[in-house]
């Protein structure tokens, strides 16, 4: 059984879709990327499916017992953020927050899966740092972090190594994959088609043309090739 | 300074004096807690825009002759809050503009319907106790009084009760919403408590000033103060110790209520400004 389906799904705003007919699915354990050009709609497809806002056509399933409070979700940082006075293990916490609607605080079994997902990223030694004082990477871990707190089995990442030096952006891509691993489906948005075609078991390539397959048969397909080198990739 | 504070002890046992210091210390409390939020959502001008409301349907409750006014204005701020906090993006005119234009719209209206309207000889003189507070805090009924305790008692308490989901909603409302986090329903919330700390805050210092108890305190808690549970305690007590300095001086020395009070959180805000800079 898949975690998510969607079937014919139409995504876009204010009744002009962006994408229409997708069809994929996500497994427990999947690495899906979404890749596309710029202005493919890959975001508004990740803002639909977390039902950030409505489908415009088709059908979004979750299953396996996949509750909505079950979702990690890693945004692009917000103008918000970049100055709040919070500290790290304040931010974290809060990945946990949908898990009591109606208790109106932290449980300490809450507090002590918080300083677990803070080991789990190597940043426990940050805990009590203001976020607005960490570099972009650390910002990113912390973020990750929270998204931990709300899920075991599902996290969704959008671009998340926008921003960050070639070194930091290679350990957050070992530190997903190692969450992968673990046995937590991600699906992640990214630009970086060579690292998409690295660490990916599945490819969703969205544009004018649609492809959903696993990643070796997309590395097979016609459309792959133009895109590959268009956006300067390799073939691995 | 021993004559000081034989005339302030003087002035301490009036019951007047006694009332507005306990409504100043409960809405600069409640002004400071939901100015947090306010500043880092950057809606800090919705004080001002709501005020400014408020100040528009007051004009209206008193050429209608209604005898609680409260009754009309209370509503009316509520509605413009929901209205300008909720919605979020979808909205064709936003955040900064839409209170632009609400603001000012109100104000005209309100100033006009009272020219055009008011039966009062001092015209100028009520509206200018409006917008800048005057003596109204020192004029306070026992009823107003428990009122003001009621309510910021309710404020106070959902603060408490809802901290984490208010500190979660600010920080990152998509992630909240994504995670299955009533969204919708705490913005709500908050526009729901501001509303209601605007139309108590309006006796204290006026509708021109308000946002100076919403956006001082913040402001000047993170200067010095690096994350969320600090920054908020630190300016409650911001507020309130400026609150209380302010009313003694304007007692004392004859000055405004409201205008003395912001001088003051001015003078707080230089102090913190200086120590953060210091301590970086």
């Amino acid at each position: 059984m898949a975690l998510i389906s969607c079937k014919n799904l139409s995504v876009g705003y204010d009744k002009a879709a962006v994408l229409s007919g997708l069809d994929f699915e996500v497994n427990q354990g999947d690495y899906l990327c979404i890749v596309g050009e710029n202005g493919s709609g890959k975001t508004t497809l990740m803002k639909t499916v977390l039902g950030l806002q409505p489908p415009l056509d088709g059908e979004i399933k979750y299953s396996d017992g996949l509750n909505k409070n079950e979702i990690g979700y890693l945004p692009q940082q917000t103008v918000v953020q970049r100055d709040f006075p919070a500290s790290v293990f304040e931010i974290v916490l809060s990945g946990n927050l949908s898990h009591n609607s109606l208790k109106p605080f932290y449980t300490k079994a809450q507090k002590q899966a918080a300083a677990e997902s803070l080991g789990k990223l190597g940043i426990t030694e940050l805990s009590k740092r203001c976020y607005r004082e960490l570099s972009g990477g650390q910002q990113q871990r912390v973020l990750l972090a929270r998204a931990l707190c709300a899920t075991q089995k599902l996290i969704l990442l959008d671009e998340p190594v926008s921003g960050l030096d070639p070194k930091v952006t290679a350990e957050m891509y070992s530190i997903i994959q190692e969450l992968n691993s673990q046995g937590i489906a991600v699906i992640m948005i990214s630009h970086d088609i060579n690292a998409a075609l690295k660490y990916s078991s599945h490819i969703l390539h969205i544009g004018d043309r649609v492809f959903f397959g696993t990643k070796q048969e997309y590395l097979k397909s016609s459309l792959a090739d133009g895109f590959i080198s268009s956006v300067g990739g390799e073939k691995v | 300074m021993s004559a000081f504070f034989e005339q302030l002890t003087f002035y301490l046992g009036h019951d007047f004096v006694k009332y507005a210091l306990i409504v100043g210390v409960l809405i600069a409390l409640c002004s400071s807690l939901i100015g947090v939020t306010l500043v880092l959502k950057r809606f800090s001008f919705i004080g001002d825009g709501l005020s400014h409301v408020a100040f528009g349907a007051m004009a209206v409750a008193a050429i209608a002759g209604l005898t609680n006014e409260m009754l009309l204005v209370l509503p009316v701020t509520v509605i413009s809050a929901i209205l300008l906090l909720t919605g979020g993006n979808k909205r064709k005119i936003k955040g900064d503009a839409a209170i632009a234009m609400i603001s000012v719209g109100a104000l005209a209206i309100g100033y006009l319907l009272m020219n055009i309207f008011s039966t009062s000889s001092n015209l100028s003189g009520d509206v200018c106790s409006t917008l800048f507070g005057s003596t109204s805090i020192l004029t306070l009924s026992k009823f107003e009084v428990a009122l003001c305790i009621l309510l910021s008692f309710a404020v106070v308490l959902i603060f408490i009760l809802f901290y984490n989901k208010i500190f979660a909603v600010t920080f990152d409302e998509s992630f909240a919403k994504a995670t299955g986090t009533n969204v919708s329903g705490y913005n709500l919330l908050i526009a729901v408590t501001i509303a209601v700390i605007i139309v108590l805050a309006m006796n204290l210092v006026g509708s021109l000033l308000i946002s100076a108890l919403v956006i001082f305190p913040a402001l000047s808690a993170m200067r010095v103060f690096k994350n969320f549970r600090s920054v908020t305690i630190c300016s409650a007590v911001f507020s309130v110790v400026c609150a209380v300095t302010g009313i003694m001086i304007s007692i004392l020395a004859g000055t405004p209520v409201g205008s003395t009070i912001v001088a003051v959180d001015i003078v707080g805000f230089a102090l913190f400004s200086a120590i953060g800079f210091i301590r970086r």
